[in-house]
């Protein structure tokens, strides 16, 4: 739902200024949301300087680096560190992407980092992320077939499965969902970029025979004709794919089935 | 605090199955209205200091009738559609936004109603 203002309790303050590390000459300086469940404080902005000569090259290094040697109590995900997890998915420098991926030379002055935007906040740069899965859980992410299961795998020829490409490497860290105005607004009946992608890979698979239920699910004026191509899906998508244009795709098969 | 399951808030009240043809007239007038606009900007253009009786002259021959009329048609039901969405995309709260798209169709239908009335008066010369 639009709210162009943040409720009181959510202000957010500037927090506490970390010591520099001791004997560093080379340091990133990093702002970090802070927000706790467990007190009834404002979240803040937390200033911590990292020691790039003591840690990776990547945003998520200087993270794990202050956790670790500054404030073990600073929470976020992160597993894999090479951006296939999709865990560290946040808003770093006013775009959502992966604190793995990026680079901190990509990042010009301070650091500055943000859960994904419009998400209810666990604590930290962690976001409840439950509506999210069970929106993927809804477009029912699995080959549906009708047709006898065949002795060996289902078949399909080398040009279809191209068509696969720029869907299958989404990862579902929900970098474009959270960039999408569209889906702050109306995230409860929106399915949003990431998931209506997810759909299309499903749509567009010729091993797939539930193409027409997959596409009856999906026409409804919020589910899916909420997206109005802002484009910030494609923008924000840090394994470089289109959900825009799978969007669009999946819109065209809606009027394609019916002209 | 919902005690619904996730799932069961994103199956909601199921599809309404439709919004295609919305989506498919949206693009429809856009394109019809790039011609029609386009004729509307030239006729305003070629009646500039023209006197009274030269516009209602002009308006009223059969070809500038049917163009304006299909003009006003088109623009006025894209008008419709688009506010439509801005009203979906941010009204908050259930009653206020049938409220609201209530009002964006009474709205439309009166402006394109009058508007045919008085270009068919012209026409007509009643």
């Amino acid at each position: 739902m639009v709210q162009l203002t943040l409720p009181r309790n959510s202000k957010v303050k500037t927090g506490k200024v970390w010591d520099k590390p001791a004997g560093a000459t080379n340091v990133r300086e990093y702002k970090i949301y802070r927000w706790s469940p467990d007190d009834d404080e404002n979240p803040s902005t937390d200033t911590y300087f990292v020691d790039t000569d003591d840690c990776g090259p990547m945003v998520l290094d200087g993270l794990i680096y202050i956790k670790n040697k500054i404030d073990p109590t600073l929470t976020f995900r992160r597993s894999c560190r090479e951006g296939i997890c999709g865990s560290c998915a946040m808003n770093i420098d006013g775009t959502n992407t992966l604190a793995c991926t990026k680079g901190m030379d990509e990042v010009s002055g301070t650091i500055k980092i943000y859960p994904l935007p419009h998400m209810p906040v666990v604590k930290d740069l962690v976001p409840d992320l439950n509506l999210f899965y069970a929106q993927h859980r809804f477009i029912e992410p699995w080959l549906k077939t009708v047709s006898p299961t065949p002795e060996t795998e289902w078949l399909q020829s080398h040009a279809d499965r191209a068509k696969l490409d720029g869907l299958y490497e989404c990862i579902l860290c929900a970098c474009c969902s959270t960039s999408c105005p569209s889906y702050w607004w109306n995230g409860d009946r929106y399915l949003g970029p990431a998931v209506l992608l997810q759909a299309y890979r499903w749509l567009i698979d010729s091993r797939d025979e539930a193409t027409g239920e997959r596409l009856d699910a999906l026409e409804d004026p919020f589910r899916l004709y909420r997206c109005h191509t802002i484009m910030n899906c494609s923008q924000a998508c840090p394994k470089g794919l289109n959900p825009a244009k799978a969007i669009a795709e999946i819109k065209k098969m809606m009027v394609e089935r019916r002209v | 605090m919902s005690m619904r399951t996730p799932l069961s808030q994103v199956r909601g009240l199921g599809s309404a199955r439709e919004g295609t043809a919305h989506f498919w007239h949206q693009r429809l007038t856009a394109v019809a209205n790039v011609p029609l606009t386009i004729f509307f900007v030239v006729l305003l253009i070629s009646l500039q200091g023209a006197d009274h009786a030269t516009a209602v002259a002009v308006l009223g021959s059969p070809v500038v009738t049917v163009f304006m009329l299909l003009a006003i048609l088109s623009v006025v039901y894209h008008m419709k559609l688009g506010m439509q969405i801005i009203l979906e995309d941010y009204v908050q709260g259930e009653m206020a936004k049938v409220i609201w798209l209530m009002a964006n169709i009474f709205f439309c239908t009166i402006v394109a109603l009058a508007s045919v009335f008085a270009l068919l008066k012209i026409s007509f010369g009643v």
